[in-house]
């Protein structure tokens, strides 16, 4: 028999208690390494000088007060979507349809809108007051509908719920673009345009006379809210055992399908919330393409965040910070939009790719030599 | 370096407890040396010198988690080791993977069986061996291999039509037909009957005549007994020391496992003051796939008696606890509570809830601890709420009482835990069962199901959940007790009703019975008088 003495190069080892402080290391360590790799890749591809790059980065996100705002409403949005999910997941219910459910509930409140506004026969109008009350109700509603489908479907027949809330998304992308026919103004033009131009009926206040402020200070509200309710109230513990174990929660009594609906009816809200405030605060109009994905990047926000509410600002501020920056650079630097998916995909996957090393260990070969065969 | 070689080179430290004498005149098959491994902070073997020598049965002992299985595991090539040496028959190797253990000779048998249930005996036996597929061969070399050491094996037959038995000799079959010499089995005994036991004893006896070197984990001490010719005893990943069997005995053996003197014995006090509890009557239950799993099962369980459930497993026995907690639908029959008054209430048909709203307090430990009675990722704190977090009107959740249900759990129950907000799932096997019988006794209940309460655990913990049980049953509590080891049925229980098939065989008096009509009735309806 061969006498192979010779240990494999590397074997992986799982670490068992990593400390938060280690963990952050890590973490950070990943970050500047992705923004070196980035910076590589920019002087290599265009000739400029990486830290140009990298100031240009940050002063697209935070380089005036107007830019600060705006990335701070985009942030807000993104956090509400990613918080919206949360409760799913924690449940481990792939809910991937928050597209969708951001949409429909924008599609609601824009409905609201153009029904209730500009289109009513002279002389009949309804107060602004009620508008807004018609369009909040109806949105939440819109995505919480959106929600109860799949959950339903899931509890009765036990279909896997990523299928359906994906093609839930499309069923609200088509309506949208059904309805967004139906109202185009001007006609052929195959757009919406801002609704209620003249009389602003539905569009949101403002807070603090900033337009601004109405989205970020409901994500504020939200982040705290989703926060007590997973950690304190009985319905974020009956998520949380329905999510680790079913069986556990049918053997202490728990209505399994009846916490999935109802977390879903909550996922689902949050997002048509959401809508509500990209049609009726930020936009005040809809395209198909209002959510612009975020339905999908808040499943990775949600993640990185490990579900922890607070945690989650940070993971939403850093993909929020990424993509204004790298869209900035784009611009600036004349390189085309592709250029900014790429340093985004770089970051992303060396702070995903991190996690591998806050879970494991990779101890290499130490003795060699001395080994001596018998 | 030097400490390697002074191992090589002088061979084994003589051990405190070792007989030179008679292990001269044996040869070496493994010499493991210095062997570590951690995972993470938790270190699993510490500098374990351990020999294993050609043509004895080994039987290696310890607690739970004191590492018995990382280290065969190292030798069967699923761990690396940190650190240290592993000789096969005097050369230094290295075992990288299951594969150069298989080359090395070295082969193990799982707790859990890894086989594919769709393809048949010969199939899964030389499932990814080199070479040309040649099942006819194989199946000459497989009758060859079962004629040498007296197994029946039918090559042709399908994984899932087999007993667990038999699957368990499809397991050792494949390793001898890769030419294994070194023969390690993990618990194997722990599914089988009494019967099945026997059989499978006298085949390791005969591999044992063959030369074959044999290791054998098992927590069970009569059949390290009438077994082993030597047993070597790990304590929290390091190694005690190994004695002859024929010179130790199961009080010393098992003193030598947990550093001090424990008791073996199981108290059976009289019941107390007996009134019926639970009637079940004519329980008939069908598994999803329309498989019936309990035909037309009838007993009572009194108040202050311990009823022990015996058969195979898979005969039953889930069903039977989870018909009983409200957890699976019968096709027919009743399940009906006795209060206290005489009242009669219905179990069937309702679920957990509504049963414990009805005022019947009932425990149940399942057999899947971490999968049913427990959240492994939660702390246990928040694993004594699952019992009590609906207790009052306001949305949020108390958690100052189960933080004290913990505390007092950890302290009464003697739970090794860092604290409690440690996630259950990074306990040791006997502390989750201690949380998890801890929170189920707390609620003072009037019925107490436990499946399988001490599987798995070590024999201090083990003692620990019978006296728990005991104390229940001192308090008139009606306790059903499921079981694998019959010699513990036999000690612990006031009656036992043996399930053969889902079908009640017999139930017999706990005091008089005897094990070898009780391995009986567990195969055949009735046992010898209905048998062939």
């Amino acid at each position: 028999m061969a006498n192979r003495v010779s240990e494999p190069l590397f074997h992986i080892v799982k670490r068992d208690n990593v400390s938060r402080k280690k963990a952050w290391c890590i973490r950070l360590i990943a970050i500047v390494l992705a923004i070196l790799v980035s910076a590589i890749l920019t002087t290599i591809l265009t000739d400029d000088n990486p830290f140009q790059v990298c100031i240009t980065m940050a002063s697209g996100a935070f380089g005036t007060m107007r830019k600060t705002m705006v990335t701070l409403q985009n942030l807000a949005i993104l956090l509400i979507i990613s918080l919206a999910l949360t409760p799913a997941f924690k449940m481990r219910f792939w809910n991937i349809g928050g597209e969708g459910q951001v949409l429909i509930g924008g599609l609601a409140a824009a409905a609201c809108m153009e029904l209730m506004g500009d289109r009513l026969p002279a002389g009949l109008s309804f107060p602004n007051w009620f508008v807004m009350v018609c369009m909040v109700v109806s949105s939440i509603l819109a995505g919480a509908l959106w929600g109860f489908i799949p959950a339903a479907l899931k509890a009765k027949w036990n279909t896997n719920e990523t299928l359906s809330t994906l093609m839930m998304n499309y069923i609200a992308i088509q309506l949208v673009a059904y309805f967004i026919i139906k109202w185009e103004v001007p006609k052929g033009s195959g757009k919406i345009g801002i609704i209620n131009q003249s009389t602003n009926i539905g569009w949101l206040p403002q807070l603090f006379g900033s337009r601004y402020m109405l989205s970020i200070v409901l994500a504020i509200i939200v982040t705290i809210g989703m926060y007590i309710y997973l950690t304190y109230s009985k319905h974020g513990y009956e998520i949380a055992v329905v999510g680790e174990s079913e069986r556990t929660a049918r053997y202490v009594g728990m209505k399994v399908k009846k916490v999935i609906i109802r977390t879903m009816l909550l996922s689902g809200g949050l997002c048509g919330l959401a809508g509500l405030l990209l049609v009726g605060s930020i936009n005040h109009t809809i395209t198909t393409t209002i959510s612009n994905g975020q339905g999908f990047t808040a499943v990775m926000v949600s993640w990185l965040a490990k579900f922890n509410p607070f945690t989650m600002i940070f993971t939403t501020l850093l993909i929020v910070f990424l993509g204004r920056g790298a869209s900035e650079i784009s611009t600036k630097f004349e390189l085309n939009q592709s250029f900014s998916d790429i340093v985004t995909g770089i970051i992303l996957f060396f702070i995903i790719g991190c996690e591998f090393f806050i879970n494991y260990k990779i101890n290499f070969r130490k003795r060699k030599e001395d080994d001596v065969n018998v | 370096m030097v400490k390697y070689l002074g191992n090589v080179l002088f061979g084994h430290f003589p051990n405190f407890f070792s007989e030179e004498t008679s292990l001269e005149a044996k040869v070496a098959a493994v010499q493991m040396r210095n062997v570590t491994k951690t995972f993470g902070s938790v270190i699993a073997n510490d500098k374990v010198d351990l020999d294993i020598y050609k043509g004895e049965i080994l039987a290696l002992l310890g607690e739970n988690g004191s590492g018995k299985t990382t280290l065969m595991n190292m030798l069967s090539g699923i761990y690396f080791p940190d650190d240290g040496q592993i000789f096969i028959n005097g050369k230094e190797v290295v075992i990288a993977s299951p594969k150069d253990a298989f080359s090395l000779g070295i082969g193990m048998v799982h707790q859990h069986f890894k086989l594919v249930d769709v393809l048949s005996a010969a199939e899964n036996i030389i499932l990814g061996l080199p070479g040309k597929l040649d099942l006819k061969a194989a199946t000459m070399k497989i009758m060859e291999i079962c004629q040498k050491y007296g197994f029946e094996v039918d090559p042709e037959q399908k994984i899932y039509n087999m007993s667990v038995s038999q699957k368990q000799t499809v397991e050792i079959v494949k390793v001898l037909y890769r030419g294994a010499d070194i023969l390690i089995l993990d618990e194997p005994t722990a599914v089988l009957t009494p019967q099945e036991t026997e059989k499978l004893f006298n085949v390791l006896r005969k591999m044992r005549e063959d030369g074959k070197a044999i290791v054998i984990i098992t927590h069970k001490m009569h059949e390290v007994e009438s077994l082993s010719d030597r047993v070597a005893v790990l304590r929290r990943g390091a190694y005690v020391g190994d004695m002859m069997t024929k010179d130790t005995n199961a009080q010393e053996m098992t003193d030598m496992m947990v550093g001090r003197s424990v008791s073996l014995n199981i108290e059976r006090p009289d019941p107390v003051d007996p009134h019926k509890r639970i009637a079940v009557r004519g329980l008939t239950v069908r598994s999803l796939d329309g498989i019936l799993k309990l035909d037309d099962v009838s007993f009572d369980a009194y108040s202050g008696e311990i009823l022990g459930i015996a058969g195979i497993s898979g005969c039953g026995q889930k069903e039977l606890l989870e018909a009983i907690a409200g957890l699976q639908q019968a096709e027919a029959g009743s399940i009906s509570y006795v209060s206290d008054d005489g009242r009669k209430e219905e179990l069937l048909g309702k679920d957990p809830l509504k049963i414990q709203e009805m005022g019947v307090t009932l425990s149940f430990v399942p057999e899947d601890r971490l999968g049913m009675g427990l959240v492994g990722n939660m702390d246990l704190a928040d694993n004594m709420m699952l019992r009590s977090f609906r207790k009052g009107s306001s949305m949020f959740t108390d958690r100052k009482a189960p933080e004290k249900l913990a505390s007092k759990v950890v302290e009464e129950l003697d739970v090794v835990t860092p604290g409690i907000s440690t996630p259950v799932r990074r306990l040791s096997g006997g502390n989750v069962q201690k949380v998890l019988v801890g929170r189920e006794i707390a609620s003072a209940p009037k019925v107490l199901l436990t499946a399988y309460a001490v599987r798995g655990l070590d024999i201090n913990s083990s003692y620990t959940i019978y006296d728990l049980i005991n104390q229940q049953k001192k308090k008139g509590v009606a306790v059903i007790f499921v079981g694998e080891d019959l010699d513990v049925l036999l000690e612990i229980s006031d009656k036992i009703l043996v399930l053969c098939g889902g079908r009640v065989s017999g139930i017999v008096d706990g005091r008089t019975a005897d094990k070898n009509q009780i391995g009986l009735m567990m195969t055949t309806v009735g046992g010898e008088e209905n048998g062939k």
